[in-house]
């Protein structure tokens, strides 16, 4: 037998790109789950969509780029960011809704840049953004949590949730099957104080919003386990929340009418959470370097706040994302991080 | 407890030590044939001092070194010479050099030695010389001259001796299993030191994973009275850290053992440090007390394509096989043959290749143990690189800058300083050999260095032939109007005479004519003139001239070769200072030169034809 011919290292821990991209698809699991529990089968339908599009559009993409399409396909990356894409659009998209979130996703933010590592703005959120501003009615209605639901309306069935969005059944015209957001009232107020806003309000539920509260947390949880697994550190996610939750702290105002609420409610409503652990911590698109990193973050948590508080979106996590993501080489180029041999105090 | 430091980065890949460490250190047998290159270190090869045919002793010196930096290599075992030849050496690109080939004779001979009973009556020197000659060079890895290290300049105070037995390769066991059975030669070896490099401070660093060897190690050095062989106050201490790849790096055990960052570029005596493998503190042991020189050396077999791993102290030069033989070694099962570690060793060419001094592991896996690599998949700059970099680099930047061969990028981000641990490639998701690629760059920035150095010799050196050929050029002209300058008051001088002699002719040539008018009318008459009508006074000349050549035809032809002569440098003057300001003339002045050498050479011809005319006559 011929001796094989290597350089080292020989060794290899054995963990692969798909391995990272599947934890990551595992650790979305709680946040769908407490997403599908609270607002219904709408996000298992944006995911199945979006996916099933996703995967059509790279395998395009790849075959005009006469790319082996079952290798790249085998990465994972595509699902990843099908399923974070479906995760931020309002359950019940339409199936354009999707198609054209996906075509802007894959094939102008990854494809045309090179394929995944090579694009410098996060995939999804490029998507998310297009829709946004495209699009600005369907991605602002959102159906109404569950559990305020009126007792006459019935929720749709998984088979009627894919109707839906198929666009072969309406949504159900009830009043009060969609519903504001909290973040999109305490944006739209300018009367109310915080408290009286939030007893007014059955979207504001024990520290956020109602069904937002529950699905953060289940975010964290699926964010922490990634964190523990050392898919990504701390660094990003982190100061993107400390960041965010010190400015809602200095803005407080006392819970007056230009608040934008508590600490608590601004990191446990809307996208916050998620973005920290499955948008910033993106690595294609952050900065490198862990000082580097806990600069991004804190960029973004900053960002996130100054538009949810004088901008015009109620959210916005995606813009907060792209701005950074712009920003991520020049964060590079300043915080590349002392090598052996050269700190100070060894010269 | 003595404070330790951590380094950053780093990995836990599966230790795999402990199937070469059932058993104790077995001797292998001598190879009937040992290979042995003539450089197993780092610096210039050794020079063979035998011929083929030659009978060597057992530890006969059978190459001297060759400058400061190198080492001298000794024969392994008795026997023949019988081939001094090219052959495939150890190397990672499976590279051929120079070997001296022993053929044993089985009786193992010595030469004669002397074993000093007491090396603390030898001064540093005298112990240098006799690690120099002893052909010790370091046996961690690197293969550096020791007695180079050692032999530190005196405007450097070292006051840090850092033995390295972290060994923390995953399989390799060789410096393992040295502790547990050569602690008192490894303690001897460290006094040795000690009185050479007189530190105050003595650090023996060894990972968690060896404790077993601690106790031992310690009591040995307890042996040994440290104060009085530096002459100063000197703590020896067994220091054990956590378990991490790459802690045995240098660098990387001087921080943690001192807190202290080796600067980039620099040396560790910089820092007052000398650091030394505690095989080559053996071998050091074994040449200044035993007179034995490094002939043989401790070598991990293991791999699961060997059925029995197990350290074997072998003579240099024995052929991989024939250790591989001595450890039931599966060809079929084995994938790669490497030398060394899984993370740094490289995959040899083949099973002839020798055992050299930096020999410290064979390992020969299965294709499940080590699998081929899989295809690299994109770089999503994870940076799980980065979180496993001990020199704190940014891998991922690197191997971004590496692609598009950005070499001033690579260079500011430090790529000199990766050790090329291979620690990034462990982790690496996406399976890319980032190493290679470090290496490939590092080469590249080498090469760019040198054809850099090369083209700037060049352009010195053009510069300077131009300056050359500019001197010679105004050396030239300046010459040229020195002569020209000379001629010109010699022709003015020679007119003053002219005229002078002018007015003698012209009385000449008055007389002549008188005659000549007398004798025939064919000539012309040069009629009398006025001394002072210069045109009358040239006709006379010429007239004169006419009468003369008429009368000697010979002085024609000669004058005419002179005025062909003069025209020659004059025109040839005129191209010379065409061609300096650069004249668009040029062309035709250089034809008008060719023409008046053309014509020069005619008149000369006529002027030889007439001659020899002349001479045939006669």
């Amino acid at each position: 037998m011929a001796l094989m011919r290597i350089t080292s290292p020989h060794a290899h821990n054995k963990q692969s790109t798909s391995d990272v991209m599947r934890l990551v698809l595992l650790a979305t699991l709680p946040g769908v789950l407490a997403l599908t529990l609270a607002f219904g089968w709408g996000t298992i339908i944006n995911i199945l969509l979006a996916s099933l599009f996703g995967l059509g559009l790279e395998a395009l993409a790849l075959a005009a780029r006469k790319r082996p399409i079952a290798f790249y396909l085998n990465d994972y990356s595509v699902l990843v960011t099908a399923v974070l894409l479906a995760i931020a659009l309002p359950p019940y998209s339409p199936w354009w809704i999707l198609l054209t979130g996906m075509f802007f996703s894959i094939i102008v933010a990854k494809q045309l840049y090179g394929g995944l590592g090579y694009n410098p703005f996060n995939p999804a959120m490029v998507g998310y953004v297009v829709l946004l501003i495209s699009f600005p009615m369907q991605m602002t209605t959102w159906v109404a949590p569950i559990e305020l639901l009126p007792a006459s309306v019935s929720i749709p069935s998984l088979w009627d949730s894919l109707l839906i969005a198929l666009g072969l059944l309406q949504l159900p015209a009830v009043d009060g099957f969609t519903m504001a957001t909290p973040l999109d009232l305490v944006r739209q107020n300018n009367a109310l104080m915080i408290d009286d806003l939030q007893q007014q309000y059955t979207q504001f539920g024990r520290w956020g919003g109602t069904g937002w509260e529950w699905a953060s947390i289940a975010f964290l949880i699926g964010g922490l386990f990634l964190m523990y697994r050392k898919i990504f550190t701390w660094h990003a996610p982190i100061s993107m929340l400390i960041a965010l939750a010190f400015l809602s702290a200095v803005f407080y105002d006392g819970g007056s009418s230009a608040s934008i609420g508590t600490p608590a409610f601004q990191l446990l409503t809307g996208a916050a959470i998620f973005g920290a652990f499955f948008i910033v911590t993106d690595p294609v698109s952050s900065a490198v370097s862990n000082k580097g990193r806990i600069i991004y973050g804190a960029g973004i948590g900053i960002l996130i706040f100054t538009i949810r508080k004088w901008g015009n979106y109620p959210d916005s996590v995606a813009f907060a994302v792209l701005l950074m993501n712009f920003a991520a080489p020049l964060i590079d180029h300043y915080t590349q991080p002392a090598t052996y041999g050269h700190s100070k105090k060894s010269k | 407890m003595k404070k330790i430091w951590d380094v950053h980065g780093g990995i836990h890949p599966p230790e795999n030590k402990s199937q070469s460490l059932s058993k104790a250190i077995v001797t292998a047998p001598i190879a009937p044939q040992l290979t042995l290159p003539l450089s197993q270190h780092i610096g210039a090869p050794a020079k063979a001092i035998v011929n083929i045919g030659d009978s060597v002793l057992k530890g006969q010196c059978i190459a001297e070194a060759v400058g400061p930096v190198s080492v001298p290599l000794h024969a392994p075992t008795s026997g023949t010479i019988v081939a001094i030849e090219q052959r495939t050496i150890p190397h990672a690109s499976g590279l051929e050099d120079n070997c001296i080939v022993i053929e044993s004779n089985g009786n193992d001979e010595w030469r004669e030695r002397h074993p000093i009973a007491d090396f603390r009556s030898l001064d540093k020197n005298m112990l240098i010389d006799i690690i120099r000659n002893a052909g010790i060079s370091g046996m961690g890895g690197a293969g550096f001259p020791t007695s180079v290290k050692l032999d530190t300049r005196d405007d450097i105070a070292i006051d840090t001796l850092v033995l390295n037995a972290t060994e923390c390769e995953p399989y390799i066991t060789a410096d393992h299993s040295l502790m547990r059975e050569y602690a008192d030669d490894i303690a001897t070896g460290v006094a040795i030191l000690a009185k050479i490099i007189k530190p105050t401070k003595i650090l023996f660093g060894i990972e968690d994973n060896k404790l077993d060897v601690v106790e031992g190690i310690t009591a040995a050095l307890a042996e040994h009275d440290f104060n009085t062989l530096t002459g100063l106050k000197t703590e020896a201490e067994v220091i054990t850290f956590p378990t991490k790849y790459p802690s045995g790096g240098e660098k990387q055990l001087i921080q943690i053992l001192t807190g202290k960052e080796v600067p980039s570029g620099g040396l560790p005596a910089e820092l007052g440090i000398v650091c030394q493998n505690i095989g080559t503190a053996v071998a050091i042991k074994n040449a200044v007390c035993l007179d034995e020189p490094l002939i043989s050396r401790i070598t991990t077999v293991t791999g699961d394509a060997v059925n029995q791993p197990c350290n074997y102290e072998v003579l240099l030069g024995t052929p991989v096989e024939f250790l591989l033989a001595q450890s039931d070694y599966q060809a079929n099962k084995s994938s790669r043959l490497i030398m060394g570690g899984p993370m740094m060793g490289f995959a040899v060419a083949n099973t002839a290749v020798p055992i050299i001094k930096t020999t410290n592991c064979i390992l020969a896996p299965t294709e499940q143990e080590l699998p081929t690599p899989p295809p690299a998949q994109a770089c999503i700059r994870c940076g799980m690189c980065a979180e496993a970099c001990p020199a704190s680099l940014l891998p991922q930047q690197l191997y971004w800058f590496a692609q598009g061969k950005e070499l001033d990028k690579l260079e500011e981000h430090n790529i000199a300083d990766c050790i090329e641990c291979g620690a990034c490639s462990y982790v690496c998701p996406s399976n890319i050999p980032l190493v290679q690629y470090y290496r490939a760059s590092k080469v590249e920035i080498q090469q760019r260095k040198v054809d850099h150095q090369n083209a700037e010799l060049a352009k010195e050196r053009f510069e300077a032939r131009q300056e050359r050929l500019q001197r010679l050029e105004d050396e030239k002209i300046a010459a040229r109007k020195a002569r020209q300058a000379a001629a010109k008051l010699a022709a003015e001088q020679r007119g003053k005479e002219d005229e002078r002699s002018v007015a003698v002719q012209a009385a000449v040539e008055r007389v002549k004519a008188k005659k000549s008018q007398t004798e025939t009318s064919t000539i012309p008459t040069a009629t009398p003139v006025d001394s002072d009508d210069l045109v009358a006074r040239a006709v006379a000349k010429r007239a004169a001239q006419q009468a003369e050549d008429a009368a000697n035809p010979e002085s024609k032809l000669i004058r005419a070769v002179e005025s062909a002569q003069q025209r020659v440098t004059k025109s040839q003057a005129r191209v010379v200072d065409a061609e300096a300001s650069q004249d668009p003339n040029l062309a035709i002045l250089k034809q008008a030169a060719e023409k008046a050498e053309a014509k020069l050479v005619a008149t000369q011809q006529a002027l030889n034809d007439f001659k020899e005319q002349n001479s045939a006559q006669e």
